[in-house]
């Protein structure tokens, strides 16, 4: 039976949505054609919230349930050669069990959009969000925006099919989603009209790498050792020049939209005159912008800096940034057990960053909410009093990580 | 002597899969034997060759340096880009070596150092061998042993002295670095074989030499170089345009894995087809009157054709060697029957005539 797809009147509304559920109505509006599907929490919540969409008569996509993540992947993968716009998702292990799936998709340059529900990889079996899912995928090509709330989920969806169809990148995108703070619970979220859609993101369109009969080509052919560095050098320009793109479109989204903020990689929060800042990424800003507001009260200068692209990292807008402070606390929702000085993954990057300028804040770094934990306003006082013992010189607390909220 | 005076390097060049075991054991025991007198040495094949493959041709590189030190500058290496001694375990290599897509076609020198030496294991005259070399762009040496290609290995290794052969014929070509001492010692420890000792011997004393000058060899051979272009010239996405219907792949021709090649007796072809099906390389094309040519730039010399071909002697499969060009012949049958069919005698030995004609000659049979 063919379902027809009817379009929701053309005015912005508002709905009380969770993000899988704001995922679900950027994946109507975005005209998606293929979608794959495999449950697992969070990642389910799309699952349902479209299968849901589609029952109703509100979508029309070709919702294929694959029998596990790597056909996911792989059955996405080979839509989107052949042309069609795409969605697919997964977490914590199972985005895992996908991973050569997602390795060649970005080897590839072919923009599937996904979402990486962002959930502790078992054993043991835990459902809470940690970033190391995601984050593993960061040295492939894949574009890793954060989102901080269903709203934002939802923009950057949008953004996503816009910045990684672009000729000029070309590159799958995946949209990291806490787990539980996002996935789960709902909020108030606009639902743009579908002109402002339509106006926002063009049709997908592959030119001359469509896979197509009347465009004979062949996808990868077996190489040898001369060629894989002028390909990893091609895929290396393609994200570079995301930089430009998402810029682009973030100006177009905010024309369009009127909203997303001054910068299309971080959003800061109370940072002009702050001495103090915290660093992060997705939900945890939450927590920390209460902490904030407590300790603004109190007279403290402290602000908020949250990156909202991890992959292209917005280095120079970091730079840019960072050195303003005299200390910047940076707080990792996840772990790279070994790294230098034992800290998360945004740690070292962000230290990295900062390693060639004159002028550098002190940087400490901090490992919490891990596997889904709350970060509560003890543990948000304990990283402001280490972030401005570091900014006092404190030698031990700064150049080093510490685990917040762990029992002894 | 390279890279520097103190190591040699040797490849040894090889058909899959019969070959490789041999390729591997000649290789080693370069090295193996050189380190009897204190030197060292390396051992590798080339990595992206399939020689697992029947019939592709494929490389093995050796080197023997004085120590550790001048070794290190031949180790982490893909492939020597200038070696001083090759050996060729097939002669009908010397027309080329085309071992992957982009690569074209590379005399069979294309490494060897002026002044170096090209081994050949062939019962064949040098100078027959040197008429099928591309011309010389810088002098080298070449030598043959006597050999028949050699089928040594694929699943059980059937030791037919040919590395035995080669190891004594390199000891008197290249003696300060291969000893015949140590290579007889090295024969007899591992196979407590004493005819064996005598094949090293044996290739040491029949082996032969020719100076060759710069411009001897053949011209005839098609020029198969490729520009690889950079990565702003690279279509995005790992993409290739594929071959559209007729059009045959310029950049892989692969015809260097051909040691028989098909010729076709027009006059009895049946216009069966089942030449055309079966080839697995798609390199029959239809001419207008219905027949099968053989595109020879795109035949691996596989005989599938010459099996499947329900015409007694029709298609019959020559020996490489005795061919200079690779072009396509039915337009010369066409034009000139009779010198073509004298031209399909000459080459396979059997009679052009349609079996109810068969002369006294072919009803003894070709010698294919």
């Amino acid at each position: 039976m063919t379902v027809v797809a009817t379009r929701s009147s053309d005015v912005e509304t508002e709905q009380l949505a969770t993000g899988c559920e704001a995922i679900a109505e950027a994946i109507r509006l975005a005209d998606v054609d293929v979608m794959a599907a495999y449950p697992i929490r969070p990642y389910d919540g799309v699952m349902q919230a479209a299968a849901k969409l589609i029952a109703n008569g509100k979508m029309d996509v070709e919702y294929i349930v694959a029998d596990g993540e790597h056909s996911q992947f792989e059955i996405v993968k080979h839509a989107c050669a052949v042309g069609s716009r795409v969605f697919v998702g997964s977490s914590g292990v199972g985005w895992f069990y996908a991973f050569e799936a997602i390795a060649v998709t970005a080897g590839l340059r072919l923009p599937v959009v996904a979402i990486c529900g962002n959930r502790a990889l078992d054993d043991p079996g835990a459902f809470g969000t940690e970033h190391n899912d995601s984050l593993a995928v960061r040295d492939l090509g894949w574009l890793l925006p954060w989102a901080e709330t269903a709203q934002e989920a939802m923009d950057l969806s949008l953004m996503a099919w816009r910045v990684g169809e672009d000729k000029r990148v070309s590159l799958p995108v995946a949209i990291g989603l806490d787990g539980a703070f996002l996935t789960h619970s709902q909020t108030l979220v606009k639902i743009p009209t579908q002109a402002a859609v339509n106006e926002f993101l063009p049709p997908f369109d592959l030119g001359d790498r469509l896979l197509h009969p009347d465009n004979p080509i062949t996808i990868a052919p077996q190489v040898d050792q001369d060629w894989l560095m002028e390909i990893r050098r091609q895929n290396d320009n393609a994200m570079r020049q995301a930089k430009t793109v998402i810029t682009e479109a973030h100006a177009d989204f905010k024309r369009i939209f009127g909203r997303g903020g001054a910068s299309p990689f971080l959003d800061e929060f109370m940072t002009d005159d702050a001495e103090v800042v915290f660093f992060g990424q997705g939900t945890l800003a939450l927590p920390m912008k209460v902490a904030i507001r407590k300790l603004r009260a109190q007279g403290h200068k402290v602000g908020l800096v949250r990156l909202k692209w991890f992959r292209p990292f917005p280095t120079e807008e970091i730079v840019k940034s960072l050195t303003r402070f005299k200390a910047v606390g940076i707080i990792d929702r996840d772990y790279s057990f070994g790294s230098p000085f034992y800290g998360g993954v945004l740690y070292n990057e962000v230290r990295s960053a900062l390693y060639s300028q004159a002028k550098r804040p002190a940087v400490v770094g901090f490992i919490a909410g891990l596997g889904g934990r709350e970060i509560e306003q003890p543990m948000a006082m304990e990283i402001y009093e280490k972030t401005v013992a570091a900014s006092k010189g404190d030698l031990s607390s700064g150049d080093t990580c510490h685990w917040i909220g762990v029992r002894q | 002597m390279a890279e520097t005076e103190g190591s040699i390097t040797f490849e040894i060049v090889y058909r899959g899969i019969f070959q490789k075991t041999l390729a591997n054991r000649i290789s080693r025991s370069i090295v193996l034997a050189a380190r009897t007198r204190g030197l060292t040495g390396t051992s590798f094949s080339r990595y992206g060759d399939s020689p697992e493959r029947n019939g592709v041709p494929a490389k093995q590189f050796c080197v023997v340096a004085k120590d550790d030190l001048e070794l290190e500058a031949s180790l982490a290496k893909y492939e020597p880009k200038v070696v001083d001694v090759t050996v060729v375990l097939d002669d009908t290599l010397v027309k080329g070596v085309e071992s992957w897509a982009w690569y074209g076609r590379q005399p069979i020198w294309k490494p060897t150092r002026e002044g170096g030496i090209v081994l050949v294991t062939s019962e064949r005259p040098l100078a027959e061998v040197l008429a099928q070399t591309d011309a010389a762009v810088r002098p080298y040496t070449l030598a043959t042993v006597p050999g028949a290609a050699s089928f040594a290995g694929l699943w059980v290794f059937k030791d037919d002295h040919t590395d035995y052969r080669v190891l004594g014929a390199l000891a008197k070509l290249a003696p300060d670095w291969v000893r015949l001492d140590d290579v007889k010692a090295l024969i007899k420890e591992q196979t407590k074989d004493d005819t064996a000792v005598a094949s090293a011997q044996l290739g040491y004393d029949e082996a032969v030499t020719r100076a060759v000058a710069v411009g001897e060899g053949t011209t005839k051979h098609e020029v198969l170089q490729f520009e690889k272009p950079g990565w702003t010239k690279m279509r995005p996405g790992v993409i290739v345009d594929a071959r559209k219907p007729g059009e045959r792949n310029p950049y892989y021709k692969k015809y260097g894995a051909r040691t028989l090649r098909p010729v076709v007796n027009f006059d009895t072809c049946i216009k069966c087809t089942m030449c055309w099906l079966d080839c697995p390389d798609e390199c029959f094309d239809v001419t207008p009157e219905g027949h099968y040519e053989v595109v020879y730039s795109a035949c691996i010399g596989c005989g599938i054709c010459a099996e499947v071909c329900p015409v007694k002697d029709c298609i019959v499969m020559v020996d490489e060697l005795k061919f200079e060009d690779n072009d396509n012949k039915w337009q010369v049958w066409k034009k000139d029957k009779g010198t073509y069919n004298a031209w399909f005698e000459d080459k396979s030995g059997v009679s052009a005539a349609p079996p109810a004609k068969a002369s006294a000659r072919s009803a003894g049979g070709g010698e294919a």
